[in-house]
């Protein structure tokens, strides 16, 4: 479904991401997890078209995205929950649902992807009028996902959904990337809490550096001694 | 006392009425910086330009009043756009600085150009609409109807930002521009809307003004000014507080100049302004850090 090859990136000078090369099948959860700085949220702005590639091939379904505008990239399918929400934090959040729903595609549908929001969310149901900025922080990390939700997305990118959040709710959204997958979405996150995410998905890469150090299934991860040592603390 | 009072009530009057004009004024300069993050430092040139093309399609061709003005709201949107097109954007990236240089020129191109092509002569589009007496107390019809205008202006451009898909991008890349490809949102068409429709409103703004003032090449130093202190005051970008802003001007306007003449309600407004940069220098309802 996903395929980077060779892949490199970063910012102006500055290059962050060296000879990537990944892939996410339809249906698959993957996970990329790594230090801080080693260029996961990099990854994830180059697939979704905010940066683009400076080498290598990166095709979504057969097309290449390189090829594609930033603005259309969403439309053959790839929705992107950036770090740290970016919500439009002074609109209500049906502003924010509508703004997930802009391009034509959705907009059509916009009443029935809001029913889908919020059957999955109905704390937004109940938020709908109240200003986004004002929530709590896992109710900001709903209207995060249920934007990207909005345009019924294919692949679903989510960097970091945890970070920030008080247990319990860590919880719920580890639920919930359970949920969306048993919906047939595929899903590509970035994790910093390796132990739990690696329950929820079918294989993960270990990002370092810029580069893929270690692939492999969750069971294969969980028990790399390498892993168990440098980011599951045993 | 009697007749003082109403003075007083017509003077207060007079300056709800110049509020509503002036809250239009900083309401099509503050939806292009807070969209585009520039300021139109040429802003009120485009209105007189407006008012040029009233006054000829009115004035000089004899089109009814209703058509001169819509083709004036479309002509400035369009040099709205254009100018958008052919100076903004190439420097979108620039420093800032560079950006209000620029828009610093296009002004004295738009004033020479203005005076060469019309002469400096002083042009009345010759409308003369009654003043009423209501109660004692006169009530120029003109300053009446641009107040109605530019309150229903200002409602159309409330429903557009909040009730259609581009007015909420245009509200949401105010926000945050960087995640805009995220939404879908090709932040360049959104650019060039936004300039047209602050165009139509300098547009806008140009058929009401014509109704009370003559237009010459420098008309637009009559506006130009005020509508950035009330922007300013009111918050750069900030439509709410450039809303209440326009109020206050007007009002400290009006009734200063209730004592003398009305030069001395713009000193007033001028002296207040510098005093507020002191002590609210981020404006009066602050966004921006
Ligand atoms: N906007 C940016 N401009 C310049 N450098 C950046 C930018 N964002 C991230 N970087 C750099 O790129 C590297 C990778 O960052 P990032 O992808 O955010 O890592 P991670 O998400 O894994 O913590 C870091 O060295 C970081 O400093
Ligand atoms: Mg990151």
């Amino acid at each position: 479904m996903l395929e980077l090859k060779s892949v490199g990136a970063g910012y102006s000078a500055f290059q962050a991401l060296f000879d990537i090369s990944l892939d996410v099948r339809h249906g698959e959860a993957v996970a990329v997890i790594g230090p801080n700085g080693a260029g996961k949220t990099t990854l994830m702005r180059v697939i979704s078209g905010l940066i683009r590639p400076q080498k290598g091939a990166i095709a979504f379904e057969g097309r290449d995205l390189a090829l594609t505008p930033a603005h259309r990239i969403v439309e053959l399918g790839i929705a992107h929950v950036p770090e740290n929400r970016r919500l439009f934090a002074r609109m209500t959040v049906e502003d924010n649902l509508r703004m997930g729903a802009f391009m034509p595609a959705a907009r059509a549908r916009f009443r029935q992807r809001l029913d889908f929001v919020f059957d999955l969310f109905p704390r937004l149901r109940e938020r709908r009028d109240q200003i986004a900025g004002t929530m709590s922080g896992g109710e900001q990390q709903m209207c995060a996902i249920g934007r990207a939700l909005m345009s019924e997305p294919k692949l679903l990118l989510l960097d970091e959904p945890s970070a920030g959040l008080a247990p319990v709710i860590v919880q719920q959204v580890f639920d919930l990337v359970r949920r969306i997958r048993s919906g047939g979405l595929t899903v590509l996150i970035v994790e910093q809490n390796v132990q739990q995410v690696l329950k929820v998905v079918d294989r993960a890469y270990l990002l370092e550096a810029g580069g893929i150090r270690t692939a492999g299934t969750s069971a294969e991860l969980l028990e790399s001694k390498s892993i168990r040592e440098a980011y599951l603390g045993v | 006392m009697q007749i003082f009072d109403i003075y007083l009530l017509e003077a207060l009057i007079n300056g709800i009425l110049l509020g509503g004009v002036l809250a239009l004024l900083a309401l099509g300069l503050n939806l292009i910086f807070g969209v585009i993050d520039v300021v139109w430092i040429c802003y009120a040139e485009l209105i007189m330009i407006g008012m040029y093309a009233i006054y000829f399609l009115f004035t000089v061709y004899h089109l009814p009043f209703p058509l001169a003005a819509l083709i004036a709201v479309a002509a400035v949107g369009a040099l709205g756009a254009l100018l958008h097109y052919l100076v903004i954007e190439p420097l979108l990236n620039a420093a800032p600085i560079n950006q209000l240089l620029a828009t610093g020129g296009v002004l004295f191109f738009l004033q020479s150009a203005a005076t060469v092509a019309f002469g400096i002569d002083f042009r009345n589009a010759g409308i003369r609409l009654p003043v009423l007496n209501v109660a004692e107390m006169y009530i120029s019809y003109a300053r009446l109807l641009a107040f109605g205008a530019a309150l229903v202006a200002m409602v159309v451009v409330y429903l557009f930002l909040t009730r259609t898909y581009i007015g909420t991008a245009i509200r949401a890349i105010a926000q945050d521009r960087q995640i805009m490809p995220l939404m879908g949102v090709d932040s360049r068409r959104v650019y060039f809307v936004t300039s047209a429709v602050g165009g139509a409103l300098a547009g806008l703004a140009a058929t009401l003004l014509v109704l009370q003032y003559d237009v010459h090449p420098f008309v637009g130093l009559s506006f130009g000014p005020i509508t950035f202190m009330i922007c300013v005051l009111g918050g750069l970008g900030n439509m709410i507080g450039g809303f209440v802003a326009a109020f206050i001007f007007a009002e400290i306007i009006s009734l200063g100049g209730l004592y003398s003449d009305l030069e001395w309600g713009y000193v007033l407004a001028f002296a207040f302004f510098i005093v507020m940069m002191f002590v609210r220098p981020q404006g009066l309802l602050a966004r921006r850090s």
